[in-house]
């Protein structure tokens, strides 16, 4: 079965926009891919009807077979509980610790704290930032902020991660390094799906790439094809 | 959860304090008019046991005859004592107490007639109870007339009457200011973690766990805002009973000003917790939703 399913998916905004227009895809379960295209191409919003900030005007958006258009509201927050998601500016909390940051979804989801701490301290190993667990992230660089926000994605162990412009703000070294992180996600069974326009990065690293253009699909690159093959 | 609303609170101490005193103030003042009718009418009721009807018999009335009624009135049983003052005995207090004893000794003879001072037992303060005595005695014989100062009871029980529904009034109105406090302070407070909120529920977070920190702290504002009007009131009440004290055995009276009683404290400061909960309730139901991710 599918892990994300868009079908013939439409999203239009009170004023007109239409931010996507009929558009389908498919997500396997444990796949990796990319989503690229100029910003404003509707990359963003196919992510925010995936964790449910927004929902399709028209078509059907399924994760694990579930329409998410009969997620109830107060069923909303166990839905994103189950998607792990990383964004660009990694909206961490500068108020309390990386610990902390990284702790909140398990605090949402009522973990006792033994439990916690182990799972919090795991996902910051995984992402190389164990000793720096007592930090404020404003005491962090720009990519250990975004590690922070890898960290805090992972934590609850979901079975999908999504991540918008992960690497934005990031130079070549860094934004490898990050997406290195998502292909150890990745290797375990966890689908990915990360937006971005860093095409140089995405065709080095060779996963499936969907290409949007003003909100419709325009076209993919399997897997496997290295650069300069359709670049979407 | 709790410990972490209040520790949100104290972590700003000027603004928590602030609050906490406008809150005690508007909690206070409907309180301190609460208090201050109770111990009136606890003064009232000492009056009551003092207040006396004067009975005039008609003239030429035997003194005889007079004792005899004034024994049985005494044996009535809302009567708390009678007493027969003859006309000659009244002359001689009058002429003692007006100076006037000059005048009086000038007069052909005695204008006064005798009365009996019944002293009525009043087992609650209800006024009715007055009116049917002055009415039985009206009734009785030889009597010219009754005289029961019952005017001035009535206004008192009116003015506390009125005094009664101004400090439901000033309650409700204070109230109202108390749930609109609180509910602006939460307001603020949800706009200045706007962000933590969209975190929050991007992650997963219920409405109710994002609530939550909010309902424990307008409980926190409510409880502390309850306690200093607690404080401020028994500050001012043991401030006042002194001078009130005195003043008031000045008139021969034996009053102890009353303070807030077990219940009425208790009640105070539930009044405040349940205030600052629903004040809070109010403020996160009208603008969490809006703060969506």
């Amino acid at each position: 079965m599918a892990h994300v399913q868009f079908d013939r998916v439409s999203k239009s905004y009170p004023g007109g926009h239409h931010a996507l227009t009929d558009l389908s895809f498919e997500l396997a379960k444990g796949e990796m891919a990319f989503l690229t295209g100029h910003s404003g191409a509707g990359k963003s919003t196919l992510l925010k009807l995936i964790m449910l900030m927004e929902k399709a005007s028209k078509g059907e958006v399924l994760i694990d077979g579930v329409n998410l258009a009969r997620v109830s509201n107060s069923q909303i927050p166990y839905h994103r509980r189950r998607v792990g998601v990383v964004f660009q500016n990694h909206q961490l909390l500068f108020d309390r610790s990386v610990f902390e940051n990284v702790a909140l979804p398990l605090r949402i989801s009522g973990y006792t704290s033994r439990d916690l701490e182990r799972r919090v301290r795991a996902a910051l190993d995984k992402v190389g930032l164990l000793s720096k667990e007592k930090q404020n992230p404003i005491e962090l660089s720009g990519g250990e902020q975004q590690r922070v926000g890898i960290a805090r994605a992972v934590v609850n162990k979901p079975s999908l991660i999504l991540a918008d412009e992960p690497t934005g703000n990031l130079d070549p070294k860094l934004s490898s390094e990050i997406m290195g992180l998502f292909e150890q996600f990745n290797a375990v069974g966890v689908s990915v799906l990360v937006a971005s326009h860093d095409l140089p990065l995405i065709n080095r690293m060779g996963y499936r790439v969907i290409g949007l253009s003003n909100g419709r699909f325009a076209g993919e690159r399997a897997a496997g094809v290295v650069a300069g093959g359709d670049r979407g | 959860m709790a410990l972490d609303s209040l520790k949100r609170l104290l972590a700003q101490p000027g603004s928590s304090l602030m609050t906490w005193l406008v809150l005690a103030i508007a909690l206070s003042l409907p309180m301190t008019l609460y208090v201050s009718l109770e111990n009136v009418k606890q003064l009232s009721r000492n009056w009551d046991q003092t207040s006396q009807i004067s009975v005039y018999l008609k003239k030429g009335v035997l003194e005889r005859f007079a004792n005899e009624m004034t024994q049985e009135i005494a044996t009535w049983p809302n009567v708390s004592s009678a007493a027969y003052i003859g006309p000659d005995q009244a002359l001689k207090e009058f002429s003692a107490s007006t100076g006037l004893s000059d005048v009086i000794f000038g007069l052909a003879d005695n204008p006064l007639p005798g009365v009996i001072s019944v002293i009525p037992r009043l087992a609650n303060q209800d006024e009715n109870t007055l009116e049917q005595l002055q009415i039985k005695l009206q009734e009785q014989r030889h009597v010219e007339s009754v005289q029961l100062d019952l005017m001035w009871v009535k206004r008192l029980y009116q003015f506390m009457e009125l005094g009664q529904r101004l400090v439901w009034a000033l309650a409700a109105l204070l109230g109202l200011a108390v749930l609109l406090i609180i509910g602006n302070t939460i307001r603020l407070s949800i706009e200045s973690r706007r962000d933590e909120i969209r975190v929050v529920k991007l992650v997963g977070g219920t409405d109710a766990f994002v609530r939550r920190p909010f309902l424990y702290t307008g409980l926190w504002f409510g409880l502390g805002g309850g306690l200093i009007a607690w404080i401020l009131l028994s500050a001012g009440l043991y401030w006042l009973s002194g001078p009130v004290e005195q003043l008031i055995s000045l008139y021969g009276s034996e009053f102890t000003l009353q303070g807030l009683g077990f219940v009425d404290s208790l009640l105070l400061i539930f009044d405040g917790v349940v205030l600052g909960w629903l004040g809070a309730w109010l403020a996160v139901s009208r603008h969490l939703s809006r703060i969506e991710p």
